[in-house]
């Protein structure tokens, strides 16, 4: 700026102001060293968490550090983190999206009663569905100016009902043919590592090409941070939140239809609080449950936690599984505290 | 991305001065009209901004301003009425529309993301890409900060915005605005959050837009930031146009009597108010007694005493601080210094329940917002704030309640079918009432009321006018807080003048008038009063005679005798307007 405009000011017609110097009041500050580890444990802490468990359990539980079960932790944990993929993207725009469980669930159903058909139409199928329901949350939230939750509340019970009327109240199961091609996207492997692991990871990185390197990424920042101001500043809010919404229910509907592939049928009982799941993964990993703030990566982190504490307390044994649920509970606790603790410092200095 | 060549087509001769024909205004809005349920916000309005000048667009609260400037830049739709821009008339659906047509906003408040970083901030919605279609950030990160060294501002772009100061921010949002290729940049008000310093900045910038043949509507009711810099001015006054024309010529009495819809040299007194003529025996010792209250940028200290018996009126322009000393004096609004006594105890730390305990009640300016519950009835909103007094162990007595409602009704002859009525049926005089009912049942010794008789109808007016007059006699201490200077000067004993958050002058007595109103409201020192604390801080309560006279090689309007000129604001001023609303 300041270099073009002495090309358009000539300087005979410059206002007298302009010809003293301008004060550069503000020293370009240099961020303290204390704030930088700060900002670095706030935005990858749950990596630096989930190293520390992981190195720890290796010791303890030999059986813990074996190939074997690093390939079930991580293909147990790559639907809820195509789920939590779609759930950061909403929590980021400062929305809530409850429905992904029963959509989950519903998208499994579709693409085991599909899967018959080929292995396009056990894809095509679910996707669309979810994608729809996604669409109607989305149309209901920016454009009725209703409440996320509200919303997504309604379509988790609409899409569970769904489901139910479609296998007659989870009498029928379709079951996906054997040996099929989408059998095989759900079971098959490339060096030990299932597919799912492998689209889950895809997706990762063009979500987080998708969040940080384009101006659609961006807006969700903005919309999160300051509707009001992303209004003003003339960004299509209301177009992103229906994107958004849509999204979570295609990803939501894709981690289903994986899921059933890998079982072989469509289980209507999956899914059922997936949706506190995800949102537990999403806010691990960092991102501001009101808007506004979060990564793709610390999302990845979260679900791989959630993963191996579930996966931890299985190897105990002795341990009742259910107390993975009281552990999650108080990670998720723990984050939340030290994220505020750490926001907090971060802003005095 | 070079922001300053977006200079648009109209020829830099173009200037301020050089009007031999009349050019095609950059933005113009043609009879434009905007109801809202219950109030016309904007009455048949016209207005033309030229390129490369500067143009003021200034009006008391409630003018319209701010309603002009949603409806120029796509917030709101006029619902008659055109815009034009160069000449072609549109409309904008969203305020993204007038950007794309080169109008872009600076908000009052500031309107960025405040998690996201500054160069994120600059470039939403436009962001520089490189060959993949990804955002280039290194690029983002050097043009924001060249784009920043422009304005003298030295921050790192990557800093989330929220750690930067107000002041900073707002710079940040005057760059965005700039760099968008604007052919009009609108300003509300923005300097109210700047350091001086940084004023000084924004000026620059703006005779650096002028010189680039930009228009700048520039809305503010600084007075000394307007006469430095602005070309035109424009006056708006209850949604409706009241003058447009050169700036120096205008004297400041003049301008800002067309704020207020005032003629000074109309004879006053004529009893368009429903105050007796007669004023109040105040007692000797104050009831309220207010030292030094300081918060940054917006009071400045401002001490006041009340006493028992007196309406104390308390003037001022829009942003002089009015509303603020209220809210202050309610705990309301935190402080960064200062104390407030009432019947010579402290106020430990002021909150809003202090205040009320100590007998300090307020009737707030925002009726909807901040006062009546619009659902409950009569009665409920009556009991509201006195439950407290009528419960007994949790218990609410319901023959109290109706005994209490039943004399309040009388007595404030609130007009409502019965107690158990919805509140939000009822007429905004009525409202008021009911409002004024609560407070009163909780036996105040002191009642603020700020802006009481806004947006209700001539004769609820007039009544509730006489009410306070009645409550002031019964010995309760009243604060008015009131932008029609009728009401003011009529309702109240003594008036205390404030400007830029600072106690301006004090009229007492015979001096209760509208001229001298007016000049204190108008008045200003040589220095700018406005922003810098030193200068403002005062003896308090200065009154008339010490105030500093008009001279200076920067006055640029000295002051004529009251009377000695007879504006004629726009031709359609009617000496006692009333509310539209």
């Amino acid at each position: 700026m300041n270099k073009t405009q002495p090309a358009t000011v000539p300087p005979a017609e410059a206002p007298a102001p302009l010809k003293s110097a301008p004060s550069r009041p503000e020293p370009r500050p240099e961020r303290s060293t204390g704030s930088r580890i700060g900002a670095l444990v706030q935005r990858q802490g749950v990596l630096a968490v989930l190293l520390t468990v992981i190195l720890i359990a290796s010791f303890v539980y030999p059986t813990f550090a074996s190939v074997d079960n690093a390939r079930g932790i991580t293909v147990q944990a790559s639907f809820l983190a195509i789920v939590a993929l779609g759930m950061t993207l909403v929590i980021i725009t400062g929305g809530i999206d409850l429905s992904v469980g029963s959509v989950f669930a519903l998208g499994g159903v579709l693409a085991a009663w599909a899967s018959p058909w080929g292995f396009f139409a056990a894809l095509f199928v679910p996707l669309v569905v979810c994608g729809t329901i996604g669409l109607v949350n989305g149309l209901l939230i920016a454009r009725a100016n209703m409440a996320p939750f509200i919303v997504t509340l309604a379509s988790l019970l609409a899409a569970r009902g769904i489901l139910l009327a479609f296998t007659d109240e989870g009498a029928t199961t379709y079951l996906v043919p054997k040996d099929s091609a989408f059998a095989e996207l759900g079971q098959g492997s490339v060096w030990g590592f299932g597919y799912p692991i492998l689209i889950a990871l895809a997706l990762f990185g063009a979500g987080g090409l998708l969040l940080q390197r384009t101006s659609f990424g961006q807006t969700l920042f903005a919309v999160g941070g300051s509707s009001d101001a992303a209004t003003l500043m003339g960004l299509p809010v209301a177009r992103t939140k229906i994107l958004v919404y849509t999204l979570s229910g295609l990803l939501a509907g894709l981690a289903g239809a994986l899921n059933a592939a890998r079982l072989s049928s469509g289980v209507t009982i999956v899914g059922v609080g997936m949706e506190l799941d995800a949102i537990s993964a999403v806010v691990i990993g960092g991102t501001l449950l009101i808007g506004g703030a979060g990564s793709i990566s610390g999302t990845l982190w979260g679900v791989l936690l959630l993963a191996v504490i579930q996966n931890l307390i299985n190897q105990i044994g002795s341990l009742n599984s259910s107390y993975q649920s009281v552990v999650s509970g108080g990670f998720l606790i723990v984050v939340v505290v030290a994220q505020r603790y750490l926001a907090r410092s971060r802003r005095t200095t | 991305m070079a922001p300053t060549h977006a200079t648009p087509p109209h020829p830099e001769t173009a200037g301020a001065g050089a009007a031999v024909a009349e050019p095609v205004p950059v933005l113009e809005a043609r009879s434009v009209s905007k109801r809202f349920p219950g109030v016309v916000a904007l009455d048949d309005v016209s207005f033309a901004l030229r390129a490369g000048e500067v143009h003021a667009l200034v009006g008391e609260n409630g003018a319209g301003k701010s309603t002009l400037i949603k409806v120029l830049t796509g917030v709101y739709q006029s619902d008659e009425g055109e815009v034009r821009v160069s000449g072609q008339p549109v409309r904008f659906a969203r305020p993204f529309e007038a950007q794309q047509a080169g109008i872009s906003t600076i908000y009052q408040e500031v309107n960025l993301v405040p998690l996201m970083s500054v160069a994120r901030n600059i470039f939403l919605g436009r962001e520089p890409k490189n060959r993949f279609g990804l955002i280039d950030f290194p690029r983002m990160n050097r043009e924001t900060t060249e784009l920043l060294d422009g304005f003298g501002v030295r921050v790192d772009p990557k800093r989330p915005l929220h750690t930067l100061g107000i002041g900073t921010q707002q710079m940040v949002a005057l760059a965005r605005a700039v760099s968008v290729q604007a052919q009009v940049v609108i300003m509300d008000e923005p300097t109210s959050s700047l350091e001086p310093r940084e004023v000084e900045t924004l000026f620059r910038v703006i005779e650096n837009l002028r010189g680039q043949g930009i228009a700048v509507l520039y809305v503010s009711h600084r007075m000394d930031e307007l006469y430095r810099i602005c070309d035109r001015v424009t006056v708006l006054r209850d949604g409706r146009h009241i003058h447009t024309g050169e700036l120096a010529p205008l004297e400041r009495m003049q301008l800002v009597s067309m704020m207020l819809g005032r003629d000074m040299a109309e004879v006053r007194r004529d009893g368009l108010t429903g105050f007796a003529a007669e004023g109040h025996d105040a007692a000797r010792t104050p009831v309220l007694t207010a030292k030094g209250l300081n918060r940054r940028h917006q009071l400045h200290g401002i001490s006041v005493e009340l006493y028992a018996g007196e309406v104390l009126g308390l003037g001022g322009l829009l942003g002089s601080g009015r509303s603020e000393t209220a809210k202050a004096l309610t705990g309301a609004l935190p402080l960064d210094g200062g104390e407030i006594t009432v019947d010579g105890k402290r106020l430990g730390r002021p909150t809003p329940a202090a205040a009320i305990r100590a007998g300090i009640s307020m009737l707030p300016e925002d009726r909807k917002a901040e006062g009546i519950v619009p659902g409950l009835s009569v009665r409920e909103n009556i009991v509201l704030a006195a439950m407290p007094r009528l419960s007994k162990a949790g218990i609410v007595s319901r023959a109290k309640q109706d005994r209490i409602v039943d004399i309040f009704m009388k007595r404030l002859r609130i007009k409502a079918s019965s107690p158990e009525q919805k509140v939000g049926e009822l007429s905004g005089g009525n409202q008021q009432k009911v409002l004024l009912a609560r407070w009163l049942c909780l036996e105040p010794k002191v009642l603020l009321l700020d802006e009481p008789t806004r947006g209700i109808d001539v004769g609820a007016k007039a009544e509730v006018q006489s009410l306070i007059d009645e409550l002031a006699r019964e010995g309760l201490a009243v604060l008015l807080i009131s932008s029609d200077i009728e009401e003011l000067i009529e309702g109240a004993d003594r008036i205390v003048v404030l400007r830029g958050g600072a106690v301006a002058g004090e009229l007492a007595g015979d001096e209760v008038d509208e001229s001298r109103l007016l000049e204190v409201l108008a008045d200003h020192t040589p220095d700018t009063v406005n922003h810098t604390p030193d200068t403002v801080n005062r003896a308090p309560g200065a009154v008339l005679a010490d105030r500093t006279p008009d001279a200076g090689p920067s006055d640029r309007t000295p002051h004529a005798a009251p009377g000695d000129h007879t504006p004629e604001p726009g031709g359609k001023a009617p000496a006692g307007q009333e509310d539209p609303r």
